[in-house]
């Protein structure tokens, strides 16, 4: 029985979690972008893990004070923010509501598994690994192409659209 | 190798790993606002801001290892020249276009393999900061690798710029693979990789891009430049520090 409490106030958090918004991008969830990577309730202490994006990140110190804030204002009152590391976080981890809330924004979302685009694979040229194809955000087109692999943040490269000529940022593999 | 040298020799192979993320990160950022093309200066300084978040981790990791209350603000900006541990390349100046990439090059390619050799580094905190950081050092390396090819197979001036610059710079390219009595303990305990795989890998590489981007390499048995690793540095590090430091030795202690 008291097992089962526990499991309800996991889930709970998580839910709760899932309205906490990315303070860069605010379409998105902490929890959709996969930075939260567990909850744990540990007698009247929650504890939530979360993992940073990019090491440099600015962003993480405001996610975490979120976090906290958003559980706080549920009524809990010892939450404990841990950090970890391994294994780093990926854009695979971003859930699929997620990718749609980000396009719809007009980021294009990350396009695919991530990829080894070092150029360093044996036998592959490095000129023959292409940027990926990504879809215009605006107006669909696929016909676009990438101007930088570094966008207004380090999550993202800026890519232009060859039809309808707008720019747009499209979210990285990583 | 008692316990104590150990520890004392890994805090300085930590501190090398940081210095070079902190310093090249500083060098980068002064570029802010000045990058020829728009694209260019964000570019720059997103790279500087993956090297800022990587210094944190190892000088972080440094500090708890050392014990003694420091914390990575305090190695970063309380430091004095001969304290610090990142090797020459790093320091040289931003200087044009074509040494900045070409320097960007140099250590983005040892980096890279540097990272992943560290992935199954028998430290586990060390392994973890590496597996963080290959991924955003992937992306540094696609990128300079990029521009090194545009502006080396580019136009006449380009050409000649970016061949300047890489003779200019390659003794100071070779510091990294000189393995002093650090690195060695560090490659004896399976911290770290062994030198002449990575530079291997690196002259490779470097071979590589550089036939596409049609520079002649200099050749990889020339004179190296050494003594950062150790604490020798051009002056060039002291007018670094002096505008990094300002404002923590100006008014210690304080804080955002």
């Amino acid at each position: 029985m008291a097992m089962a409490a526990v499991e309800t106030s996991v889930d709970q958090v998580w839910a709760w979690l899932a309205d906490v918004p990315d303070p860069e991008i605010p379409v998105i969830s902490v929890v959709d972008l996969g930075i939260v990577r567990e909850v744990a309730i540990d007698g009247d202490e929650c504890v939530v893990t979360i993992t940073p994006t990019y090491s440099g990140c600015p962003a993480m110190q405001v996610i975490a004070e979120d976090v906290a804030q958003a559980l706080h204002a549920r009524g809990l009152e010892r939450v404990r923010i841990a950090t970890r590391l391994s294994p780093a976080w990926t854009t695979d981890w971003m859930s699929e509501a997620g990718k749609a809330a980000l396009s719809n924004y007009g980021i294009a979302p990350p396009v695919q598994q991530v990829i080894d685009i070092s150029g360093l694979q044996k036998g592959v040229k490095r000129h023959a690994i292409r940027p990926p194809e990504v879809a215009c955000p605006h107006c669909g087109s696929m016909h676009t192409r990438l101007t930088s692999q570094f966008g207004s943040t380090p999550c993202k490269a800026l890519y232009q659209c060859l039809d309808c000529r707008e720019p747009f940022d499209y979210f990285k593999c990583h | 190798m008692d316990a104590e040298k150990f520890a004392q020799f890994k805090f300085d192979y930590l501190l090398r790993q940081g210095d070079n993320a902190l310093i090249l990160s500083q060098q980068l950022s002064q570029l802010c606002g000045k990058g020829p093309a728009l694209e260019e200066d964000m570019a720059l300084t997103n790279v500087a801001l993956d090297l800022l978040g990587q210094t944190r981790m190892w000088l972080g990791y440094a500090a708890e290892l050392e014990g003694q209350g420091r914390d990575e603000d305090r190695l970063a900006y309380l430091r004095d020249t001969r304290d610090f541990r990142n090797v020459l390349l790093v320091e040289q100046p931003n200087g044009d276009y074509a040494q900045t990439m070409v320097r960007q090059f140099f250590f983005d390619t040892w980096h890279y393999f540097l990272m992943r050799g560290l992935l199954a580094s028998s430290d586990k905190r060390i392994g973890e900061i590496a597996e963080k950081s290959i991924k955003e050092v992937t992306y540094h390396l696609r990128r300079s690798g990029d521009l090194v090819v545009r502006l080396g197979d580019g136009t006449d001036v380009s050409h000649a710029k970016m061949q300047a610059a890489v003779d200019e710079l390659w003794t100071y390219a070779g510091e990294v693979f000189l393995y002093d009595e650090v690195d060695q303990a560090m490659q004896a305990q399976g911290v770290a990789p062994d030198p002449e795989l990575l530079r291997t890998a690196f002259l490779n590489h470097v071979a590589e891009v550089f036939e596409e981007a049609t520079l002649t390499m200099p050749s990889p048995d020339s004179y190296m430049q050494r003594g950062g690793k150790q604490g020798r540095h051009s002056e060039r590090l002291g007018y670094v520090l002096a505008e990094m430091q300002f404002l923590q030795r100006a008014y210690p202690g304080v804080e955002w």
